[in-house]
């Protein structure tokens, strides 16, 4: 069964989420998944455009308050 | 109370000291007891690597004695840990002494780690450590001209290190009178040259003026035999000389012992304490929180840790949470600098760069020590 591991990357600016998601992806496994916590609204977008340039896999983005949680699948 | 410090570095250096002036009654009654374990008898100066790089400052300059930037209360020992047995309160050194405590801070921070990424250790210069910085300088020394390729892991040590080491080289071949021959290829993983978005704004002008390009999105893949680095985005960077900012690894003690994966420990981000332990604290690179792995971050994790358990003495509690406070110098070249400050609540919000500022981070370069001692 695929594992879900979590990054609370909550009002954290450097290295800030994307680059813990960079990070984070090395440590799972293929076909695990990574759910981002992040209070920047610039993740929405910046996470999705890594995500695809490498061939990784959008899960979903979902939004509760001002925290964005995005949820990633390791493909490759 | 018996509180055991593993690691002499800059956290641990700072919650010992902290605490030995915080309980110095109770140490000398014998209420409370401090004793470091550390790898190494000397400190290290580690951001003055970079300059060893480029041939500086000498090593010997990197150094103090550990034991002289200790309060005298506080019991050292050159002796590294091998096993945490944290259900039993213990640790077991190399010399094989066993060390009990009733609190105990882990601070054994991180180290660059080229060898995971296949062929970048061989091809490539770091200042991660004083063998490498004297490999670098040796490199750069005998460099005739080409291109430079920056190339950044995650995560790394100190975030001002992929600019400063541009700048830095920028400058030295500049006054080596061979700038013309020299090009810069600096690479980031993420879609803009640094983490910081203001930071990132101001350096893409500076690398504008001083023709260096750039290429974000960039996370190396592997490294061949000519210095062609392949990232994981399907690009590549060719490079006479590769300049390598390489992903960091918690030390192998805390893996081998399972505390936590690729040696950094999960940490609660307020209190500190390691998750699922109410008598374990971590402190600085070892942490597996997501914010910079700086001494400034490690100051100000063993401020909180130290007034905390000084409390549990004192008050029977603790008293403080850390607040997630980071802060950083940016060194902006023709002697200008300016710095950033944030926490879990306050983003960055850097002024423009002065003169003031940049002497201020020089004349920090000697007060380091004295914050080692705690003294500031
Ligand atoms: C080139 C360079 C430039 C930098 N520039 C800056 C800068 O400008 N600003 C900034 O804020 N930060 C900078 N840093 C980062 C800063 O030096 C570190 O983040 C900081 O030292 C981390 O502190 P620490 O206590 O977590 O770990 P460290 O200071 O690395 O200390 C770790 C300690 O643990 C000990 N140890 C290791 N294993 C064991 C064991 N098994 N048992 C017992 N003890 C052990 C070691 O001997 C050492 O004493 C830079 C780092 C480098 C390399």
């Amino acid at each position: 069964m695929s594992e879900r591991k979590i990054i609370d990357a909550r009002g954290t600016y450097c290295p800030g989420p994307l680059m813990e998601l960079i990070a984070g992806m090395k440590q799972i496994e293929v076909g695990d998944e990574l759910e981002v916590l992040s209070t920047d609204e610039g993740s929405v977008s910046d996470v999705p455009e890594w995500i695809n340039k490498v061939g990784h896999e959008m899960v979903e983005t979902t939004q509760e308050g001002d925290v964005w949680h995005i949820v990633v699948r390791k493909a490759k | 109370m018996k509180i055991l410090i593993v690691g002499g570095g800059m956290g641990g250096t700072i919650v010992a000291n902290n605490l030995a002036r915080r309980l110095e009654r109770e140490l000398r009654s014998g209420k409370a007891q401090i004793t470091m374990l550390s790898a190494s008898e000397r400190h290290m100066y580690q951001p003055g690597l970079l300059y060893t790089s480029i041939g500086r400052l000498a090593p010997d300059e990197l150094y103090r004695d550990q034991r002289s930037l200790l309060e005298p209360e506080i019991e050292f020992h050159v002796d590294p840990v091998e096993t945490f047995d944290l259900d039993n309160n213990q640790v077991v050194t190399k010399s094989g002494k066993t060390h009990g405590y009733d609190q105990l801070v882990i601070a054994t921070g991180s180290r660059a780690a080229p060898e995971t990424i296949p062929g970048l250790a061989e091809n490539s210069v770091n200042c991660y450590s004083e063998a490498a910085a004297l490999e670098m300088l040796r490199q750069v020394r005998d460099f005739k001209g080409g291109t430079v390729g920056i190339v950044v892991g995650v995560p790394h040590k100190c975030p001002m290190i992929p600019l400063e080491v541009t700048f830095v080289l920028h400058d030295y071949f500049k006054e080596k009178g061979i700038a013309d021959k020299v090009q810069f290829q600096y690479t980031y993983p993420i879609g803009r040259i640094h983490a910081l978005a203001p930071v990132a704004e101001w350096a893409t002008g500076e690398f504008a003026k001083l023709g260096i390009n750039t290429t974000t999105l960039f996370n190396m893949k592997e490294v061949d035999g000519n210095k062609i680095v392949h990232s994981e985005e399907g690009e590549t960077v060719d490079a006479e000389l590769l300049v390598a900012v390489p992903p960091h690894r918690g030390m192998e003690v805390i893996e081998k012992n399972k505390l936590g994966g690729n040696g950094f420990i999960p940490t609660d981000r307020h209190s500190l304490l390691m998750e699922g332990r109410d008598n374990v604290y971590i402190v600085g690179d070892t942490t597996n929180l997501p914010i910079s792995k700086a001494g400034s971050t490690a100051h100000f994790e063993a401020e909180t840790v130290a007034e905390n358990l000084a409390a549990l003495i004192k008050f029977g509690t603790t008293v403080r949470d850390y607040d997630g406070k980071v802060f950083c110098f940016i060194e902006a070249g023709k002697e200008r600098a300016t710095y950033a400050m944030f926490d879990y609540n306050n983003p960055p919000a850097p002024k423009a760069p002065n003169k003031a500022v940049h002497w201020f981070k020089m004349a920090y370069n000697q007060l380091y020590w004295a914050s080692a001692r705690g003294l500031l």
